[in-house]
């Protein structure tokens, strides 16, 4: 996929961050992370506090997370931009937290990615003409398939016995239940 | 040098692998008993070749050869030993080799246990073998040469992926593989008996141990890649219905119809047509799959990363195999015979109607991972088929599956009563529902889809119960005790109780799961706690750790509940040096009654991290499921019948050979 | 072969055609992702210049003429590789091209065109992104080429080529300009 550019991009440089350019780098950005964390650690010491949640509105960030885990990650091999750490799928998260604040509906959310993306951006297949076989299908061939047998075995009991092969195993063979 | 003796094996090994897959196969339609010997000397020099070749790729990677390109695109000086050694399969030419190797083994194994078949049915499935194995050799000095050399040398490699990195590589590749190549055997033993026109019960007890015993090996493959997905992934999920392990659960699908529908060939003789065209399209998805991973014509994680030219020889290869023995089965089927009667209300009915439930299943997945790519090849655009379409549509068929389950062994062969099967099984009911109810109410809330994943589980558990109270019964003359008469169970049907068992776990451990699963996002600082589900979590410390190749934040978090210390997590976000991209090692306690699962998110400003704290309920029980599963299978497929040569009438087969 | 025996065919039948599908599949690109914007207004943007903070401009600003979107970033290497091939093509001043700088720092940008040629008539700064989501950019670099109504009327995916150029860009531009 050489046509393509790439959407991981370096962190902006202010913030520590492991991901660097060569060695040099990595240690830079982990040194500034354990001074900062040393920093904290001096800062707010004595005061185990009982963790706030990462998300200013939980129910809200349940939802989003719910619609995303829908949603087609386009930047990776097949990932939802619920679990991606790619820039688009951060960023498309923040914009489907933009709606739900709106109050948009999950519905409105989703038309939004598609006017954009297309139908491809859904992990659910939306049901139209041309997706019918895919919803349908399965459920024609189960039908179908037992229907069959049905139709088949009952054939079979409608039979002449010299259609049939001798029963080899029975006289041989014993259940232990009769 | 070793490669080069490892590149004139695999050339040596096509030319043996094409004699052994033509002068046998004709020697059997001739009646030529020296052609038909070649066979199994054939098999086994095949086999010993392909093993210097992978001994030679194996000895590059530990020696650091980078002068071989492959060892240079897939190693690194600094990579462990055991990564070396899985780096052997960690990329597209290797796992080739890989695959070949499993074959070879696989073609060993029929070539030293099969002295009770007549000589033209081994002579023509070690062809149908040989000529797979000479396929794949082709494909491999064609376009995928494992031993290619690299100059300049460069002085170090790229080194293994890091997500391969991973006690999982070492085994989940070779068990997944022991499992996609052992249907080759159920298949090589269809297309024979095709050949030679000798379709009986007899063939289908032959079949069956193979059958299973590659069957078990998917199992585990499966189980495997799940486990890993979960431990290594970071975000706690396990399946994504990717096109990558849809191409694994298909051929379970189709051999797990395959392993029950030979059940009724053996007993009856009847579907022996369905039976075979079973084993043939289980073997061919292992190949369709190993097509749709490597020719780029699906986008999944798993993907290896290859040119369409690749997936144009693989395309062919298909067409001539599956082709062939389609065309084969076109042409030989319709004079197979019915076999013997049965009623339409009886065992081998319902395990038919399994048949047509796992088929089911098994094309609707098929549908769901071609689909994006028929819409697009239609030039109808592009769609996403993900897990919101294959839940929707697998779920839903299991449900019938488990319920046969339950029934199918408590019913007789040849013709079973409905009526009396509800009497016997109608406390098994009662107690199932109870069970559910209770089990969702002592999780804290109960909820229709969990309820219903428990009465599937419990349902199953009663059966079985029933099945096994109603064996050790005092029957007819026989006067052993019940320890007597468990004892007496033949050792199939013990695996079939187990691995039915390994269902109800895997549906009990998937319905806690996915109901009763905790989350907790949170920012911590060092000396910040949070609280999940009665667990305290106290975030103590974080420093820089050095891996041999990476360098890492380890996070500790200890865990206690109710004050006294449960277990230390340490969590990890390491940074591979060579390959620079960021891995997140989620930290897990795993529990008979739940994991405990700690993972590092990104940092934030003032030095605290993004932490996720999973409590996940019974969620072992999926892969303890599948592992009892395995267990069953390995147990069905090792039972004596299948070893002892079956004399009609004979008393000694009365008490190993009552049927599973 | 009578018809009874027939129905022993289906299988073969079945995957004649699965394998024409998989064979027609070899030569699609599972990851492009066609835009469901061809046909349809360019979304409306209000951007500031990227060498002028204090300049805006505006999709209704190019209303009448037909013009091309390029998407670029400092950060994208794909982009240096077409980014030749666009300096060349706009010295033939044949279309007006507006560039859009995805994701970016402004210095970084700027830096960027100074060193390697600047094609563009202006750029604006889409510092956050939101824009290119709109448009539906999921990579870089992406061409879209507008007609004088402000309608999409193509999407090129990844780097410009000659080929493209002759035998997709022109002829279009030709077409919209009569």
């Amino acid at each position: 996929m050489a046509t393509h550019g790439v959407i991981h991009r370096p962190k902006p440089s202010p913030q520590p961050s492991p991901r660097g350019r060569g060695r040099e780098g990595l240690d830079r950005g982990v040194r500034r992370l354990w001074t900062a964390v040393l920093l904290s650690l001096l800062a707010f010491g004595a005061f185990a506090k009982d963790a706030p949640n990462a998300a200013a509105d939980p129910a809200l960030e349940a939802r989003m997370m719910r619609i995303a885990q829908e949603l087609r990650c386009l930047v990776c091999q097949n990932q939802t931009i619920a679990d991606s750490h790619a820039d688009l799928a951060v960023d498309l998260r923040e914009e489907v937290r933009v709606m739900l604040r709106k109050g948009e509906s999950d519905e409105q959310v989703r038309k939004y990615m598609t006017d954009r993306y297309g139908d491809f951006v859904l992990y659910r297949p939306p049901v139209k003409a041309t997706t019918w076989l895919l919803w349908f299908g399965p459920g024609v061939l189960l039908v179908g398939g037992l229907l069959g047998l049905i139709l088949l075995l009952r054939k079979r009991t409608r039979m002449s016995d010299d259609r049939f092969e001798p029963d080899e195993a029975d006289g041989v063979e014993e259940e232990v239940r009769t | 040098m070793i490669p080069e003796i490892g590149q004139i094996a695999l050339l040596l090994a096509l030319a043996v692998a094409l004699i052994q897959g033509t002068l046998p196969i004709l020697g059997a339609a001739r009646g030529r008993s020296d052609w038909m010997s070649i066979a199994r000397p054939a098999a086994q020099t095949h086999f010993l070749l392909v093993a210097i070749a992978f001994v030679c790729l194996a000895s590059s990677f530990v020696r650091n050869d980078f002068s071989v390109l492959y060892v240079a695109t897939n190693s690194n000086s600094a990579l462990p030993l055991q990564y070396r050694i899985a780096g052997v399969w960690g990329g597209h030419e290797g796992s080739l080799l890989l695959w070949l190797m499993m074959l070879c083994g696989w073609m060993l194994a029929v070539s030293q246990f099969s002295r009770h078949l007549p000589q033209p049915m081994t002579a023509r499935i070690l062809g149908v073998m040989g000529l797979i194995g000479a396929g794949f050799l082709l494909f491999m000095l064609m376009t995928s040469n494992p031993f290619e050399r690299l100059f300049p040398v460069p002085a170090d490699g790229n080194d293994l992926n890091p997500l391969l990195q991973d006690p999982g590589m070492v085994v989940h590749p070779p068990m997944l593989y022991m499992g996609y190549v052992g249907f080759s055997v159920a298949f090589s033993y269809a297309v024979a008996a095709l050949l030679g026109g000798n379709l009986d019960a007899t063939w289908a007890r032959w079949t069956r141990p193979w059958t299973t015993a590659a069957w078990t090996f998917l199992t585990i493959g499966i189980m495997l890649g799940s486990m890993w997905a979960y431990y290594v992934l970071g975000w706690g999920g396990w399946w994504f219905w990717d096109p990558v392990e849809n191409a694994s659960f298909m051929p379970w699908l189709a051999g797990t119809a395959l392993i029950h529908s030979l059940a009724v060939t053996e007993k009856r003789g009847a579907f022996k047509s369905w039976t075979v065209l079973l084993a043939i399209i289980a073997f061919s998805l292992s190949l369709l799959g190993t097509f749709l991973v490597r020719s780029g014509v699906l986008s999944s994680v798993h993907a290896f990363a290859t040119d369409p030219r690749r997936g144009l020889f693989i395309l062919a290869f298909l067409a001539v195999v599956i082709g062939g023995s389609l065309a084969l089965y076109a042409w030989r089927a319709p004079k197979i015979g019915l076999g013997s009667r049965f009623e339409l209300v009886s065992r081998e009915t319902m395990l038919l109607a399994n048949n047509v439930l796992f088929v089911v299943a098994m094309l609707s997945v098929l549908l769901g991972t071609l689909y994006p790519l028929l819409l697009d090849a239609l030039g109808m655009g592009k769609i996403s088929v993900g897990p919101p379409y294959f839940d929707t549509v697998f779920v839903p068929l299991m449900v019938p599956v488990v319920f046969l389950m339950g029934v199918g062994p408590l019913a007789r062969w040849k013709k079973a009563e409905l009526p009396d099967l509800a009497k016997r099984l109608k406390w098994a009911v009662v107690a199932a529902v109870i069970a559910a109810l209770t089990t969702g109410w002592l999780a804290g809330r109960i909820t229709a889809g969990a309820t219903l994943g428990f009465l599937m589980s419990f349902w199953v558990v009663a059966a079985v119960a029933t099945d096994v109270w109603e064996r050790v019964q005092p029957a007819g003359g026989v006067r052993a005790g019940w320890v007597g008469r468990l004892a007496l169970m033949p050792r199939a049907m013990v695996g079939m109780l187990i691995a039915h068992l390994g269902v109800a776990a895997f549906a009990f451990g998937v319905s806690m799961v996915n109901t009763y699963e905790l989350e907790r996002d949170v920012k911590m600082a060092v000396g910040d706690t949070t609280e999940v589900s009665g667990y305290t979590f106290l975030f103590r410390d974080l420093k820089n750790v050095q891996g041999p190749n990476y360098e890492a934040m380890q996070g500790l978090m200890e865990v206690t509940r109710n004050g006294k210390p449960v277990v230390v997590l340490h969590p990890e976000k390491r940074v591979y040096r060579v390959q620079k991209n960021p891995m997140t090692e989620a930290a897990i306690d795993p529990g008979f009654t739940r994991d405990l699962y700690v993972s590092l998110g990104e940092p934030v400003d003032g030095g605290a991290w993004i932490v996720r704290v999973y409590v996940k309920p019974f969620v072992d029980w999926i892969w303890g499921g599948c592992l009892l599963m395995a267990l069953g299978g390995a147990l069905a497929a090792s039972d004596r019948r299948y070893r002892v040569k079956q004399k009609q009438g004979s008393p000694a087969t009365v008490a190993s050979g009552a049927q599973a | 072969m009578n018809m009874k025996s027939l129905r022993f065919i289906i299988p073969l039948g079945v995957f004649a055609l699965l394998v024409f599908f998989l064979w027609r599949g070899l030569r699609l690109d599972p990851h492009e992702v066609p835009s469901p914007l061809i046909g349809k207004p360019a979304p409306s943007f209000a951007l500031t210049r990227l060498d002028d903070a204090n300049a805006t401009l505006r999709r209704d600003d190019m209303l009448g003429k037909v013009w091309l979107l390029n998407v670029w970033a400092s950060w994208c290497g794909a982009c240096r590789e077409e980014h030749p091939l666009l300096v060349e093509f706009s010295k033939t001043k044949a279309v007006p091209i507006i560039g859009l700088n995805y994701k970016d720092q402004r210095s970084d940008g700027l830096g960027w065109l100074n060193r390697f040629g600047n094609p563009y008539d202006a750029s604006i700064f889409d510092q956050n992104g939101r824009v290119g989501i709109d448009f539906g950019v999921y990579g870089v670099p992406e061409t879209f080429v507008i007609d004088k109504q402000g309608i999409i009327r193509m999407k090129h995916i990844g780097p410009l080529t000659p080929d493209v150029i002759d035998k997709r860009l022109m002829p279009m531009l030709r077409k919209l300009n009569a």
